[in-house]
């Protein structure tokens, strides 16, 4: 078989520009083979390369005393979190190939993310991811847009489900927004967490002049060729339907034995350096272990276990077949990698061997098909200070205006109706598919405001030997949760961005956890148009302040850039999992109201004393009632928000707090009806319990008379949580709460069987039943 | 007293069994590589959930075959107590070690969520330690729970009080809405003829600490410990 000649058509269908055509020769020094074109277009890739955004990303807080391994050095950062041990996690998006095979596409997803934590030593122990759709309701008869919307939602869910309960990971927390902006154009973010002793950390590198280089896992076959490079470029329906095979089929089951076998190799001591292959395949594996260890790698592929006859070397390199590893062994130990991958019934085999040219050098039927320097494609991709420019939307944005919009004059119904709009119904349908228990260390699960996960003596991979002199594991406890909000950043992108990091720091809060440590997913759109740029640009700067005002480094993370869908680019949406710690288990504190007679509080402000209406630009009331995308959204002051999350958790610390809960989306009427109806006992068994709160005397403060109902109801004023307290407390919490200076107002008390809600000329009275069905069974309803 | 708790390649609630038994309840565990000809000195099986062969062809259908299931056979046929979960059921299902089958759940839909089980009899090594009226609230995780079997069989699991747990509403009543899976008379577990080997879908091991929520799992597990004490010599 003759490779194709290389010509500037060639060039560009490999999504390398000119330039970057001529910089790719001056690292060669010659015109490159097919084979390595291939490569270069990959590694050069922005899914790879971050060549758009490298410049941004350097903005981001990387730093604290916990880390162990830091943003980019690996596949995921990692955090020490005492002990002797520490977590390692990340967030990956997956959301071209789910555009075009939701099921595969979200499988792959989460095996990838799984894979890179374990890649690090650690054992994966709970995933979490972070969904977008279009709508999946419509006002009349769905259309086939909303049909197609249902497709691709209940598909990535299906896969997400498939993928992490047959690996046996439990899917502890995520987030799921419905807009029309995410039409065709999916999101699918995906987390995952583990854990190891900080002496069990190992690296993807390529150390030892000599050493042999196995390949693991199953055979490689032509699936996934260059999804990289796919995930690099404007989703189009031509494009989708071309690219269809670039979506990797997942095998769950293979995952598991290989992550087991691995983590069983990795404590015999026996390797020198390991790396999934992922993105591109053998290609970044080889290249980024050579590079980052300042060695060579040379490769043979006849050695390569193929699934289907006749591949060429161009295809070997750029499969994207998944649940591989490359493992770099130590000399002479060669038979330890045999004798474990022979127990799982893995296919292995000896594929190479580490050099001291620097160079990755390919060979396929006695022929070398690549030779390369491997820390120039590695290190040395073009990296693109792009044109920013404030998007004219803006304009518009700024000078909406609430006069035109008339206040509720339902809000019983309005109350209704948002709890049942998909955004904010209970997402009950999604996760009772996730097994989010396995393990046993889901101590949260979903369902409240940050998830909380148990770690225990199994939670670490096991040491070599049973009687090993470690220290024994203490219980701790992490929390988790994954956040984000399109609309405000896109009417905002730098104070909806601080927001995004600022509602991840106060669901941790709510739980009674410290923050630790964040992993983003900047979910962008063409990087070359200017406008999506500044976007992407200001988001950056809103998640870096945020992250720095909660020290919560970032630890890694990754871009997804080229979101389009057929009518225009998706809401910008960056998405942050944030990962914090609770000391003492009697902390772990939960969204939903207790016992009847006790008190309800909010720390934080009735409304944005600046001005009451700011809660309403972006809000979901708007979009839902009013249908309309506009307006400043609320503003953030990290400041106050961060001595609200201190305050919360020194009332947490001291055991008076029964539940805590983050105003958010739907603001302060929808938070306390989700404190009534979200407690689930069993299937079929909500737990529900009612609240009679009066907010007419708080309305009658200086400034806030005359203030709209649904501004007071509806609005979505940050840094606000709902906790309750036993009634004998609840002076002393007042008074608490005051002097850690957060101003703290008695809403109401917990009981009956309604939300009853005074507000100035109105009073709801809703059944807890009818908010809880209309809440709880909202999506499954329009998924039949 | 000494389990032993079978690891297929995709099983994933191994180490959850191992967990509860050893470092809740306080007994020695080992764990049996599904190569292995031998179950050693254990006092009672446990077969845990997961994906076994990941669920390929059928779940439990290829590890039926794996070497380990032999020694059970006969561990069992000699009166030996096994516990199946989950996927530990199906495959003990497979095996013909219990009767009837489980398949899809009628929703087609995975299900993760906790239920309610009203045990129907404390008259086997499974159930003794269970008070007539408890419910137990319990964990369940699977995609193919619907337990099936033809009237022939049901009427003698029934004949024979076979039928050891219903998936139960929080009132204890049995009513279609408290299936999760729409088994077959709403069974969620049953026994053999002999009493001695039985199949659960929910996860009494996950449900066995304080902190995660319910410890009613443990009476399941302490009902064997119990029954172990009560011989005069382990089996097998």
């Amino acid at each position: 078989m003759t490779d194709p000649a290389i010509t500037p058509e060639l060039v560009q269908k490999h999504n390398l520009t000119p330039e970057e055509y001529e910089k790719l020769k001056a690292v060669l020094g010659r015109v490159p083979t097919y084979t390595e074109l291939g490569i270069f277009s990959v590694m050069w890739s922005e899914h790879c390369s971050y060549k758009n955004t490298r410049p941004l990303l350097k903005t981001f807080p990387t730093q604290s005393p916990r880390i162990l391994v830091g943003a980019g050095e690996e596949n995921a950062g990692i955090l020490d979190i005492g002990d002797g041990l520490a977590i390692a996690f990340k967030i990956e998006s997956h959301n071209h190939p789910s555009a075009v095979e939701p099921f595969q596409g979200a499988a792959t997803g989460v095996g990838g993310i799984v894979r890179d934590i374990f890649t690090m030593g650690a054992r994966p122990v709970c995933a979490a991811n972070s969904l977008r759709f279009g709508p999946i309701t419509a006002a009349g008869e769905p259309g086939p847009a909303v049909a197609n919307n249902r497709r691709l939602f209940g598909g990535v869910v299906a896969g997400i489900a498939h993928y992490g309960n047959c690996f046996g990971i439990p899917t502890v927390a995520g987030e799921i927004y419905f807009d029309p902006s995410y039409e065709g154009n999916p999101l699918v973010n995906a987390f995952c967490l583990g854990v190891l002793r900080h002496g069990q950390i190992v690296r993807g590198h390529a150390r030892g002049v000599g050493n042999p280089v196995f390949y693991v896992g199953p055979a490689t076959g032509r699936d996934g060729l260059a999804g990289a490079a796919f995930a690099s470029q404007d989703l189009t329906a031509e494009s989708a339907e071309q690219q269809r095979g670039a979506v990797q089929v997942g095998d769950p089951f293979m995952e598991k034995l290989v992550c087991e076998a691995c983590l069983e190799l990795l404590a015999t001591g026996a390797v020198a350096g390991i790396q999934d292959m992922g993105a591109a395949g053998l290609t970044c594996s080889t290249c980024e272990t050579a590079a980052r260890a300042g060695t060579g790698i040379e490769i043979e592929l006849d050695k390569v276990p193929q699934r289907a006859p006749g591949m060429t070397s161009y295809e070997i390199m750029l499969s994207e077949s998944q649940e591989r590893m490359l493992i770099i062994v130590h000399r002479g130990r060669e038979a330890e990698v045999k004798r474990i991958f022979d127990k799982w019934d893995l296919p292995w085999a000896e594929i190479g061997v580490v050099t001291d040219t620097g160079r990755m050098v390919v060979r396929h039927h006695g022929q070398v098909v690549a030779d390369i320097p491997a820390r120039k494609i590695a290190d040395e991709s073009p990296v693109y200070e792009r044109v920013a420019r404030e998007p004219e939307y803006l304009q518009a944005v700024r000078a909406f205006c609430l006069d035109g919009v008339p206040d509720t004059t339902n809000p019983a119904a309005h109350l209704l109706a948002l709890l049942a709009w998909p955004t904010i119904a209970s997402k009950n349908w999604v996760y009772r598919q996730y097994d989010h228990m396995v393990r046993n260390n889901s101590v949260v699960g979903p369902g409240s405001d940050a998830a909380v996960l148990r770690i225990k003596e199994d939670s670490v991979p096991a040491p070599p030997n049973a009687a090993s002199a470690l220290r024994p594991v203490p219980e701790k406890f992490i929390a988790l949760s994954v956040d984000g909000n399109g609309a405000y950043v896109y009417l905002d992108p730098y104070e909806g961005s601080k927001i995004v990091v600022a509602e991840a720091a106060r669901n941790l809060a709510c739980t009674g956890a410290m923050p630790l440590g964040a992993t983003d997913n900047l979910n962008f759109g063409n990087p070359h148009n200017p406008e999506l740029f500044w976007q992407l640009k200001e988001s950056v700067r809103g998640l870096a302040d945020a992250c720095r005002a909660f020290n919560a480094p970032v630890t890694g993370g990754n871009c997804s850039l080229y979101n389009q869908h057929p009518n225009g680019p998706i809401d910008p949406t960056p998405t942050v999992a944030m990962v914090g710690l609770i000391e003492n288990p009697e902390h772990i504190t939960t969204q939903w109201f207790k016992d009847e007679g006790d008190v309800i509080l909010l720390l934080g402000e009735l409304v944005d004393t600046s001005d009451p209406l700011l809660g309403l630009g972006g809000s979901a009331y708007l979009q839902l009632i009013h249908g309309m995308k506009n307006g400043t959204p609320p503003r953030c002051d990290l400041a106050r928000e961060k001595e609200l999350h201190l305050a919360l958790r020194a009332l947490i610390h001291s055991g008076v707090v029964k539940s805590a809960h983050d105003c958010s989306e739907g603001g302060l009427a929808v938070a306390l009806a989700e404190g009534c109806i979200s407690q689930s006992v069993a299937r079929a068994t909500p737990r529900l319990i009612g609240a009679q709160v009066d907010l007419t005397p708080l309305t009658e403060a200086p400034g806030r008379d005359g203030i709209r109902l649904d501004a007071l109801l509806f609005g979505e004023t940050q840094g606000r949580i709902l906790i309750s307290v036993d009634a004998v407390n609840a002076a002393k919490v007042l008074a608490q709460a005051r002097i850690l200076g957060v101003p703290t107002a008695r809403l109401g008390t917990v009981g009956g069987d309604a939300l009853r809600l005074q507000v100035p000329g109105a009073e709801l009275n809703c059944p807890v039943r009818d908010l809880h069905d209309r809440w709880w069974n909202a999506i499954a309803e329009a998924m039949h | 007293m000494n389990f032993a708790v079978l690891q297929f390649p995709g099983s994933n609630c191994d180490q959850d069994v191992v967990h509860a038994l050893r470092h809740v309840l306080g007994h020695s565990v080992e764990l049996r590589w599904h190569k292995e000809a031998s179950l050693g000195a254990a006092d009672a099986v446990v077969v845990p959930g997961g994906f076994s062969y990941g669920d390929y062809l059928r779940t439990g259908a290829i590890a039926r075959f794996s070497p380990v299931m032999e020694a059970v056979r006969q561990f069992a046929a000699a009166g030996g107590l096994v516990l199946g979960i989950c996927n530990g059921f199906q495959i003990l299902c497979e095996a013909g070690l219990l009767p009837g089958a489980l398949i899809r759940n009628r929703s087609l839909q995975f299900r993760c969520e906790h239920i309610f089980l009203k045990t129907s009899t404390p008259d086997s090594p499974f159930t003794n330690r269970i008070p007539p009226d408890k419910l137990l609230r319990l964990p369940i995780a699977h995609g193919e729970g619907c337990y099936y079997a033809d009237a022939d069989t049901l009427a003698r699991l029934k004949a024979n009080h076979q039928i050891l747990w219903r998936y139960v509403n929080a009132q204890g009543e049995i009513t279609a809405d408290a299936n999760p899976n729409g088994a077959l008379d709403h069974i969620a577990g049953i026994c053999n003829e002999g009493r001695n080997v039985a199949g659960l879908m929910p996860h009494p091991e996950r449900a066995s600490e304080p902190i995660l929520g319910s410890t009613d799992g443990r009476l399941i597990l302490e009902s064997m410990i119990a029954a172990l004490a009560s011989r005069p010599t382990a089996a097998g």
